[in-house]
């Protein structure tokens, strides 16, 4: 069923006709980042206004595959159950060369958390939530069809020049934050460039519909029958959709392989005497490219703006969804004058160690799926050839590591004696907690999580956690009590056995300071 | 633990000669292949880092 592209009306704003007052945050793109953030922001009591050159949500498939970790930011951000309804689960990655089935690899979900290890669900589904959440939260003021023209900065703030269909205005911010994607019009205005590596290869994305039935689950070929020499990905979505990704020959004409009559006959390869339409078709190079500085002043890059990567292994919406909680969270209490300037600059340490990691990840993934030369093509089809019968051989085989959310190094109170990875630094794991979550027990607050431990005297809220098993696997291990400090974006700052109450506030002093 | 350098294989002539044995007959792409299988199974059977590391060091060095 093809999705129904509405054009959201145009609004002329205020500014048009008098000065607007200084705004606190302007967010430039309402792509999943852009609105997460505005959302984040508007929950931690900060208001922004979100400028969209388009007026309609992104068109294709896109970010489809969102990871445990975004789930649960999608439940901060009131969409996972509509998330959790609408999209496909899936838990197993099958990988195929030829017609051989090489092996299965099962993303078991943990049993004790829950949001299962990925759902599918089209990028442009995630917008029309996300936008549906916003329209009822009067701190955001959402505006499409407003295109940012112009930006510069002072000490004072941000002004960005917009321009709409009714006309130019200015308008002015404390902070801006660009979530406006790989094409970053902030980002070339402002005259940054990237870093980094483009691969030759080239892909040609499609969503396709079909009656055709296949198993759920992400299916990816070395060598296909219908794409021979080079890589195939497939992934089911709702609708009655499937995403397949062909990687095509470095010195392939793009629009000639995009005509239908080109991908068709491919795909009936792989959805046999059933009718096919094409949905969406979009080509794309493999990138891995950074922003040396995610934070330029009082401009902030989140996303696909500061960070872009090959699709394979989801790590582009994904991590672009931690940038906004990491972010949010730092700005909202600068803002609020609880944090100092060191804190925000916590953003570009943490979100660029996060990305470098990425980044290496995606390389070598792009290296394993296109070997450079006859020795590296030797290794890789070696570890194919072992990976029937020989269990190490499956780990080593690299068609895109799916992405967790790796640790923070982190200065934080720590105590060896608990589990190594919820270690400060780590997101903080889900559990059952009385009929509900942990994490939604978390909620975007600091907070102090006490397993067997006294609540401590000290002004901070605190969950007593039930010491259930996942509880204990997961912030006990071998320890009989435990106190844990949470940041408001969930990721664990600091941990005790038997903290004084005098540690428990220094750590928050110094989590403040952007010291921790 | 760091890589053995000195004698650790009694057998060595043995293992030479099935090596040997092993790539008879074969494309020097086959080989390549051969050799490939065999030092990624080798290295998974060493498990320890630093051998690895020091293990291509000594090679380099060759």
């Amino acid at each position: 069923m093809p999705f129904d592209y509405k054009p959201f009306p145009f609004v002329p704003p205020p500014g048009l006709n008098a000065t607007e007052p200084q705004h606190q945050v302007i967010i430039v793109g309402a792509g999943p980042v852009g609105l997460a953030t505005g959302l984040l922001l508007a929950q931690a009591g900060i208001k922004a206004v979100i400028l969209e050159a388009n007026n309609v949500v992104a068109m294709g498939s896109r970010a489809l595959c969102w990871s445990k970790r975004s789930l649960e930011i999608f439940a901060r951000l009131g969409i996972a159950e509509k998330v959790l309804a609408k999209g496909v689960f899936w838990e197993t990655a099958r990988t195929r060369r030829g017609t051989d089935e090489l092996f299965t690899t099962d993303l078991n979900p943990d049993p004790g958390q829950r949001m299962p290890a990925f759902v599918n669900l089209q990028q442009y589904h995630v917008e029309t939530l996300l936008i549906d959440r916003i329209r009822a939260e009067p701190a955001i003021d959402l505006r499409f069809s407003n295109r940012v023209e112009a930006v510069e900065q002072d000490d004072a703030g941000v002004h960005v020049y917009v321009t709409t269909p009714d006309g130019d205005y200015g308008l002015r911010a404390d902070y801006l934050i660009a979530c406006d994607s790989a094409r970053s019009a902030i980002r070339t205005k402002l005259g940054l460039d990237m870093v980094g590596t483009a691969f030759e290869d080239q892909f040609l994305v499609a969503d396709v519909e079909t009656d055709h039935d296949l198993p759920s689950g992400r299916m990816f070929w070395f060598d296909a029958p219908f794409n021979p020499g080079r890589t195939s990905l497939l992934h089911r979505q709702p609708d009655g959709l499937w995403r397949v990704e062909l990687q095509i020959p470095p010195d392939a004409n793009p629009e000639e392989e995009a005509l239908p009559e080109q991908i068709l006959p491919k795909l009936s390869l792989i959805f046999p005497k059933s009718e096919l339409r094409l949905d969406w078709v979009s080509l794309y190079r493999f990138q891995c490219r950074r922003l040396p500085q995610f934070r330029q002043g009082r401009v902030f890059f989140a996303g696909d703006s500061a960070h872009v990567m090959p699709p394979f292994g989801a790590r582009a919406g994904n991590g672009g969804l931690q940038d906004a909680v990491n972010l949010s969270w730092r700005l909202a209490s600068t803002i609020q004058g609880q944090g100092s300037a060191q804190l925000l600059d916590g953003y570009d340490r943490e979100r660029g160690q996060a990305t470098d990691e990425n980044l290496r990840q995606a390389q070598a993934t792009a290296r394993f799926m296109a070997p450079g030369s006859a020795v590296e093509r030797a290794f890789r089809d070696g570890l194919l050839a072992m990976s029937r019968n020989t269990g190490f051989a499956r780990d080593w085989v690299n068609t895109g590591r799916l992405a967790t959310p790796g640790i923070y190094p982190s200065a934080g109170p720590d105590d060896s004696a608990l589990p190594a990875h919820t270690r400060p630094g780590a997101v903080a794991e889900d559990a059952p907690h009385g009929h509900g979550w942990l994490l939604d027990a978390l909620g975007g607050e600091l907070r102090l999580i006490a397993i067997n431990s006294p609540v401590p005297d000290v002004p901070l809220p605190c969950i007593e956690a039930d010491p259930n098993p996942t509880v204990r696997k997961h912030y006990l291990g071998d320890a009989a009590r435990a106190l844990y400090l949470i940041r408001p974006d969930q990721v664990i700052a600091a941990r005790w056995v038997d903290p004084t109450p005098e540690a428990i506030t220094d750590a928050v002093t110094e989590l403040w300071e952007g010291r921790i | 633990m760091t890589l053995k350098t000195e004698p650790n294989l009694p057998e060595h002539d043995v293992f030479y000669a099935r090596l040997m044995a092993a790539h008879d007959g074969l494309s020097t792409g086959e080989s390549l292949t051969l050799n490939a299988r065999l030092v990624l199974l080798l290295a998974n059977h060493i498990g320890d880092m630093s051998v690895l590391e020091d293990a291509i060091a000594t090679a380099q060095q060759a």
